[in-house]
């Protein structure tokens, strides 16, 4: 009866399913693959990076491969790799155990004499060679092998899971996240992320109470995985002032979140050599040639972005600029009139960008000023000490720290410290401990590898001083106004 | 006041948490005309909270003084009333990481209990996400409710009052992320499954037993989840000491010729650090693994 009367009006059900499907296209456009994206390669526990370009070659586990078939493919998706292509793996082939099985009952007949497996190096290399899969390869080993019926059966099933992670090639393509970036990072290259462990970082994180529309510090020498993952918890709402040592702020890390571009828009950055000046209100953001410490320290950024080879490449420009003079003698007249005129330009260039430096400076020394800062973060190379006295100075009253160091020693120092000096209640040195397990029928019990730490954290809350409540007095006229209206808006919408 | 977003003074219904000294600490409903006792005396809620700054020095009718706090997730759950067990922050700063939390994520979460963790869910999902939040016991999930307007969270939040493992969360496709707190959770795992996206997302399941752990285990797999992956965190406290160390006295080398020195510098003085006497050895399993996309 109603399927009758719908049918006769006709447009209903069609409009209605268009609709649907619309919006279902809709839906899965954002979870498609798109060229430019940053996305994570993974396999098994090992997870990489990447841009997708067209045409780039990518050498993840020892096999390159180009990424150019990801495009268009859903996030999530898992790829086998045939000759240095992906190729999308057709949905879960159904794992042939059906037909088992022999098992022996323990192992007091399997001799270890390294002579169980007929198939040698070469045998193998030749079965890749004519092109079958890891699966085929790993059946391959197991009907060459003398002593797989007489494993156990719970011997058999781990010897097959190892075979498979040694000769599987698939590739997962994943949306990168702080969880996945934080543990790519602890497993590949912890040296550049201070060897700070994802459930430390994760407890920074909390206890820093990072969260949307906070005015935040963040003062790391970690690739950039702390920035990212204190913007990835505010979410483009509200602030956040990288303070940076050295020439440049160092942000690799944050652009493997692939962050939407309005993102960016709430990242500052600030010079931690002008901090003093900020403090003393010597720092001059308004007129550009009185501070010209400020505009070379600044300049010099856009060029180099590493603190090391910013100091080491200070010469270079200058030394190019020499030889095109050299060249300009044995050019024509013609064509030196248009390298001076180039050199105009390139000078206005310079002009525009070191006002544009000035302008940022000044906006990150804006929010600075007012030392009403949510939140402090802090994870770094450098003594703790110094950095957090410094930095502490910048905070509101009733807002957390949190402080990051792979060493104990230093933060006992930044705890005595902040004890004597005050302005900072709830302080805790603290440690994480974890453990993962492997969960199997009858087989349950942590892996026999743990990792032996994750460095240390000082966490604490700061107070008002009697000094604070002066010196709020004189700042606060300077101070820039509503720094929360997005999420009041927002909230309240 | 709200706990998503930090205000500069403290204000009538605000929360406040009072800070008496190492690891003690009340929280208090601030209210015109109302009192507070504490061992230094007390706190007269008009002229000493209202309109005062957050972090700041309040005198108590004693002489003695406090700091007064904005509270954040993290001293709500080390202050809030046990209706049940809760879980505290190692395991919730775990468990936001991992389950990928953050502006704008929808969550569902069974059971509600004390709200230990909802709290620190809707800091970290707020202005744009939500939290679908299940509770069986009816007195429980309506004095959660209350707090959460209190805390002015309201709107971030609903509250159900239904057995998750029965009747579900409430909600069909719209979740990011499911945190299981209950005690047989393999029962609620299709459930958590179909609060999710289509496209996927993750879920948590804490579990105190290793049975728990295995037969929850067992369900995700059978329901198709993947990345399965149990851990424990833990939290190891360093209590900051300046210890003395006596120096042993081996004697001079020739005894007969000088008399033993008195020396009045036999010990040294050391910064260090000494575990806690007792910690929390175990807290819960947590369990993550990923929906993928059906």
């Amino acid at each position: 009866m109603l399927r009758k009367r719908r049918l006769a009006r006709g447009w209903l059900p069609s409009q209605k399913t268009r609709f649907l499907m619309a919006e279902n296209e809709d839906d899965d456009s954002q979870h498609r693959v798109k060229e430019g994206d940053y996305v994570v390669l993974k396999r098994g526990d090992i997870y990489k990076a990447v841009q997708v370009l067209k045409k780039k070659k990518t050498i993840f586990e020892k096999q390159w491969f180009i990424l150019d078939n990801a495009v268009g493919e859903l996030y999530g998706t898992t790829f086998e790799v045939v000759t240095g292509t992906l190729q999308p793996r057709k949905p879960k082939h159904i794992e042939s155990s059906a037909d088992a099985k022999e098992a022996g009952t323990d192992n007091r007949h399997i001799l270890d004499d390294g002579k169980s497996q007929k198939l040698t190096r070469d045998d193998i290399e030749t079965l890749k060679e004519q092109g079958l899969k890891g699966q085929e390869i790993v059946q391959q080993l197991i009907e060459n092998s003398t002593t797989f019926r007489d494993k156990t059966e719970f011997a058999q099933e781990k010897y097959i899971k190892k075979k498979k992670k040694k000769y599987e090639n698939s590739v997962m393509v994943l949306r990168p996240s702080c969880r996945i970036l934080a543990m790519m990072y602890h497993g590949r290259e912890p040296g550049k992320i201070c060897h700070l462990r994802y459930d430390t970082l994760a407890l920074m994180l909390t206890l820093g109470n990072i969260h949307a529309g906070s005015k935040v510090l963040v003062f790391e020498t970690c690739a950039g995985l702390v920035l990212g993952a204190v913007m990835e918890r505010m979410g483009g709402y509200g602030s956040v002032v990288q303070m940076y040592p050295g020439g440049g702020p160092v942000r690799a890390g944050v652009e493997s979140f692939g962050f939407p571009s309005h993102f960016h828009e709430t990242l500052h950055d600030f010079p931690i050599c002008h901090v003093n000046a900020l403090l003393a209100g010597t720092l001059d953001t308004e007129a550009k040639d009185v501070n010209p410490v400020a505009g070379q320290a600044n300049g010099d950024v856009s060029e180099a972005p590493a603190p090391e080879k910013a100091e080491g490449k200070e010469g270079s420009p200058n030394a190019e600029e020499e030889s095109m003079e050299t060249n300009t003698s044995t050019a024509s007249p013609g064509e030196r009139e248009e390298r001076d005129k180039l050199r105009e330009i390139r000078g206005q260039e310079k002009k525009v960008k070191m006002e544009e430096k000035r302008k940022k400076l000044a906006a990150a020394a804006a929010l600075l000023q007012g030392r009403n800062a949510d939140g402090l973060v802090i994870a770094s190379r450098f003594h703790p000490c110094p950095v957090v006295l410094g930095l502490i100075k910048f905070l509101a009253p009733s807002r957390p720290f949190v402080v990051y160091s792979q060493y104990k020693e230093p933060l006992i120092e930044c705890y005595t410290k902040l004890r004597e000096q005050g302005g900072a209640v709830g302080l805790r040195l603290t440690d994480s401990w974890i453990r993962h397990y492997q969960v199997l029928p009858n087989r349950t019990h942590p892996m026999l590898l743990m990792s032996g730490g994750g460095g240390y954290l000082l966490s604490g809350t700061t107070v008002a001083t009697e000094t604070h409540a002066a010196k709020i007095g004189p700042m606060s006229r300077e101070e820039p106004p509503a720094k929360k209206l997005k999420l009041t808006e927002a909230t309240e919408g | 006041m709200s706990f998503v977003e930090y205000s500069e003074f403290i204000q009538e219904g605000d929360v406040a948490i009072i800070f008496l000294g190492h690891d003690s600490m009340m929280p208090v409903k601030v209210q015109q005309g109302a009192q507070t006792q504490t061992r230094y005396g007390v706190i007269r809620h008009s002229k000493d909270l209202i309109g005062q700054r957050f972090g700041t020095k309040v005198t108590c009718s004693k002489g003695g003084w406090v700091y007064v706090l904005h509270p954040t997730p993290e001293l709500w759950t080390l202050n809030l009333p046990h209706r049940t067990q809760i879980l505290y922050t190692t395991d919730i700063a775990n468990i936001t990481m991992m389950l990928e939390l953050k502006p704008g994520s929808v969550v569902c979460e069974s059971g509600t209990g004390s709200g230990s963790l909802s709290h620190a869910i809707l800091r970290t999902i707020a202005p744009t996400g939500h939290l679908h939040t299940v509770e069986f016991h009816q007195q429980r999930s309506e004095k959660a409710a209350e707090e959460f307007r209190e805390h002015r969270v309201g709107h971030l939040v609903t509250v159900r009052n239904q057995d998750v493992c029965k009747e579900g969360f409430g909600v069909t496709g719209v979740a990011d992320a499911v945190f299981l707190d209950i005690p047989s959770p393999w029962e609620a795992i299709q459930h958590a499954k179909n609060a999710m996206k289509k496209h996927g997302g993750r879920v948590c399941s804490f579990s105190p037993c290793i049975e728990q752990v295995q037969k929850t285990c067992e369900a995700l797999a059978d329901h198709g989840f993947e990345e399965i992956s149990t851990l424990e965190v833990l939290l190891r406290v360093h209590d900051v000491r300046s210890i003395t160390l006596p120096l042993p006295d081996f004697g001079s080398a020739r005894p007969l010729e000088t008399p033993t020195p008195v020396s009045s510098n036999n010990s040294v003085l050391c910064k260090t650090t000494t575990p806690p006497r007792e910690m929390a050895g175990h807290t819960g399993y947590l369990t993550f693994a990923t929906k993928p996309r059906m």
